[in-house]
């Protein structure tokens, strides 16, 4: 049987394959890094399986937690995929340390009054910096993952794209990389859409099972970050008004950390059209809610920014910029500050820019850059 | 990574040699008879069966009907308390047994399920900073109700050897049967079990280049076991099932040169592990301690501890630089639990997940030993610069 489409295109990055060259998978069991596992043999890597033991939330494993990460199930689906993949497989042990860098970010981050994506931090500091370096320490020349996103080499360095599937594309959460990282990354799926993956598990044989997408918060037992943060907050909230931006109390709130910025739902408040939440005042203890035009913003500013590059741009450009995972990246004026900030300002206003999501950076298909949201105020 | 195979987990399990294959061979299509069946086919089958129970007694020192044919060591294990408990209960010959901390899984477990499900009472001892069954400790535990004590021959993770004699003379002062978990054990001592103070005897030939699938339980002649697999009666009431005579006389010929080559295998392991031992020591004074006896250990087992490093670490990186060990305590899942066997040895948390085992067995040269020692380094290497860059 022959592949489905032409694989020998997979990874246009120079990667050079001369000699034998050797590189770590990071594994899930998923079908997406599976696929990355065995496009790799095929392209002659010397290929071994790695898995992270993340920390997960203890609690039972019922229909409930198929997402969450590092279940037995997995370990063995991820396990099943190597052993037929005749690679070796090993599973590291990082739950003390992802729950310190990234579990603790989350709750603490809350406690801020900011909404942290713990996705990009788990790739800036576990994915491609702890599992990165334990991979190199092996020896091994390059980190796979299964990751939506492609690497271009040039004679300027390594440049982050968008992957082929843009309904996929992961470039997001990995805007963190930098110069370093992609020079020991590969992410082989990246030229390929969803759908030619399912394709490609089919033709290597590879035994994934059909399982939904993993989701953000995979160290929930429940998929219920409210109630995880309300058990794990430092700052135990307390009820308080819940108030127009012009200061019309319109109900009460069960403590501002049982909120997110932009959420509409399970407000229970009676208002002439949906509100949203716009706003946390912790000085006064007000979750500030508003129509939802009121959370249209025409521009942020963002911290902690990295530039893919490694090179800081020395004036304002325009680019488009993603202000979540799944929004549309839109137009925007970036005008690069010091101290790794930036402030950016869009064409047209966008909806629900949230403090400590990540504002990612694109000029067309690449992505170079991009940083933490604050709280503060566009001049 | 490394083109480099070195398997040194031979506690783990052997590979089976070739004389134990060839004589396997014509018993699954050949001599392929039930040995229970009356006719020519059975009497083939049974005839291999016999010889090869015939060979195991010789071996040991003991008659032929005192071996049971089981499935594995667990079983052989499992077998021995549930059969001996059960067996003095319906007897109303006591209720209670005792066993120590370090025991095999296969023992402790089957324990804790009696003692959880059928209400018998169980004493579990400690062991010495050796990982020792201390005969005090046995003095003060057993009751006029104890029925059985089982203490393993040697220790699967650190190798020590218990004193399985003087066990099992204070056993018979009590008249309280004696078994011992002999897995590990058997191929480096010179067994006339007969004579000596041993009612049960759990036995895996996979562990000396036989076949994995069957265990042996060497049973006294004179003491009753409950069966805990029943049904055709086979194995004299003791163990129900189609014979698997293949692997019997696998297991057989596998005994039979292990106890022919003793002497021979004993000195090249010591060699080697003395050698293991004196090198990590020297390279990693603060980090690495040896575990277990320093003399009284199985001569194919050297075990060690490193101080906060995670032996499933050692244990992947060693692999990928081309040898392959055990931690002690495997775990597939990346969720390792600190080994239960260097915490009862007094060893506190900062070593107890640090285990590493190497053991050699006849394929092992001193070149791997050489080879070991060098990679071991570099991973000790690795593994101490990324706890210092991720503390």
């Amino acid at each position: 049987m022959s592949p489905p489409i032409a694989i020998s295109s997979v990874n246009g990055n120079t990667k050079i394959s001369t000699n034998k060259r050797r590189v770590a998978v990071a594994m899930s069991g998923g079908v997406d890094s599976s696929v990355a596992a065995a496009l790799l043999l095929e392209q002659g890597y010397d290929v071994i399986g790695m898995m992270m033991r993340l920390w997960s939330e203890p609690g039972s494993t019922t229909q409930t937690t198929l997402n969450r990460c590092c279940t037995p199930e997995q370990m063995a689906d991820a396990r099943r995929v190597a052993e037929k993949l005749q690679i070796p497989f090993y599973v590291l042990d990082v739950q003390e340390y992802f729950y310190k860098k990234v579990v603790q970010y989350f709750i603490q981050g809350h406690d801020l009054g900011i909404t942290p994506n713990p996705c990009i931090e788990c790739n800036r500091v576990i994915r491609f910096d702890y599992l990165l370096k334990h991979a190199l320490s092996l020896g091994v020349d390059y980190l796979a993952t299964g990751h939506y996103a492609r690497i271009r080499q040039s004679s300027d360095g390594y440049h982050l794209l968008e992957s082929v599937d843009r309904s996929k594309d992961q470039s997001y959460v990995l805007h963190v990389l930098g110069q370093n990282e992609l020079a020991r990354v590969i992410f082989p799926i990246g030229e390929f859409t969803k759908v030619q993956v399912r394709e490609l598990a089919v033709h290597f044989q590879i035994p994934v099972a059909n399982k939904s997408e993993s989701m953000d918060l995979c160290f929930l037992k429940d998929g219920d970050y409210r109630r995880f943060l309300r058990e794990n907050s430092k700052v135990k909230g307390e009820p308080g008004p819940i108030i127009s931006p012009d200061g019309v109390v319109l109900g009460k709130h069960s403590g501002l950390s049982n909120y997110t910025i932009g959420q509409r739902k399970g407000l229970q408040i009676m208002a002439e059209q949906p509100m949203y939440v716009l706003r946390k005042d912790r000085h006064h203890n007000s979750l500030i809610v508003a129509p939802r035009v009121a959370l249209n913003m025409d521009c942020l500013h963002c911290r902690e920014i990295n530039w893919v590059s490694s090179q800081l741009p020395i004036s304002p450009f325009p680019a488009r910029v993603k202000v979540r995972y799944r929004a549309e990246a839109t137009p925007a004026m970036v005008t690069p500050l010091a101290s790794a900030q930036a402030s950016i300002r869009f064409e047209d206003p966008v909806f629900g820019i949230t403090a400590g999501q990540g504002a990612v950076i694109y000029i067309d298909e690449e992505c170079i850059g991009g940083g933490i949201i604050v709280n503060k105020e566009c001049p | 990574m490394v083109n480099k195979n070195i398997y040194m987990d031979y506690g783990a399990t052997t590979p089976v040699r070739r004389e134990v294959l060839e004589v396997m061979l014509p018993y699954w299509s050949d001599y392929y008879g039930n040995p229970s069946s009356v006719h020519k086919f059975g009497q083939q089958a049974s005839l291999g069966l016999r010889e090869a129970r015939e060979t195991i007694a010789k071996s040991l020192g003991c008659h032929c009907d005192e071996i049971v044919f089981t499935a594995c060591g667990s079983e052989s294990d499992n077998l021995a308390l549930r059969g001996a408990m059960w067996s003095a209960r319906m007897n109303g010959r006591g209720n209670h047994m005792i066993t120590s901390q370090i025991e095999h899984k296969a023992v402790l477990e089957t324990a804790i399920q009696l003692q959880r499900n059928a209400d018998f009472e169980v004493t579990i001892l400690p062991v010495d900073k050796y990982g020792c069954v201390d005969i005090d400790q046995l003095e003060q535990a057993i009751r006029p109700d104890t029925v059985l004590i089982s203490i393993m021959a040697a220790n699967n993770e650190i190798g020590t050897f218990q004193p399985i004699e003087e066990i099992g003379m204070f056993a018979r002062e009590h008249g309280v049967l004696f078994h011992t978990d002999a897995v590990q054990a058997i191929p480096f001592r010179a067994w006339k079990v007969n004579s000596m103070p041993i009612d049960l005897m759990s036995i895996a030939p996979h562990k000396f280049y036989g076949p994995k699938g069957i265990g042996i339980l060497y049973v006294r002649r004179g003491h009753q076991l409950v069966s805990t697999l029943t049904g055709g009666g086979q194995e004299d009431d003791r163990r129900a099932g189609t014979e698997n005579v293949a692997y019997a006389v696998g297991s057989a010929e596998a005994l039979r040169l292990a106890v022919a080559e003793r002497e021979e295998n004993v000195a090249h392991y010591q060699s080697l592990t003395s050698r293991l031992i004196s090198g990590l020591v020297e390279r990693f004074p603060e980090t690495c301690r040896l575990t277990g006896h320093p003399f009284l250990r199985l001569p194919n087992n050297a075990s060690f501890a490193f101080r906060n490093i995670s032996g499933n670490d050692i244990v992947f990186h060693l692999d990928v630089s081309g040898v392959s060990a055990s931690s002690g305590s495997a775990c597939l899942t990346g969720d390792p639990k600190p080994s239960t066997v260097l915490g009862a040895c007094g060893l506190s948390h900062e070593w107890t997940s640090g285990g590493l085992r190497l053991t050699v067995g006849r394929f092992s040269t001193k070149e791997d030993v050489e080879y070991l020692l060098t990679a071991l380094s570099d991973v000790i290497g690795h593994l101490e610069a990324l706890k210092a860059h991720f503390a």
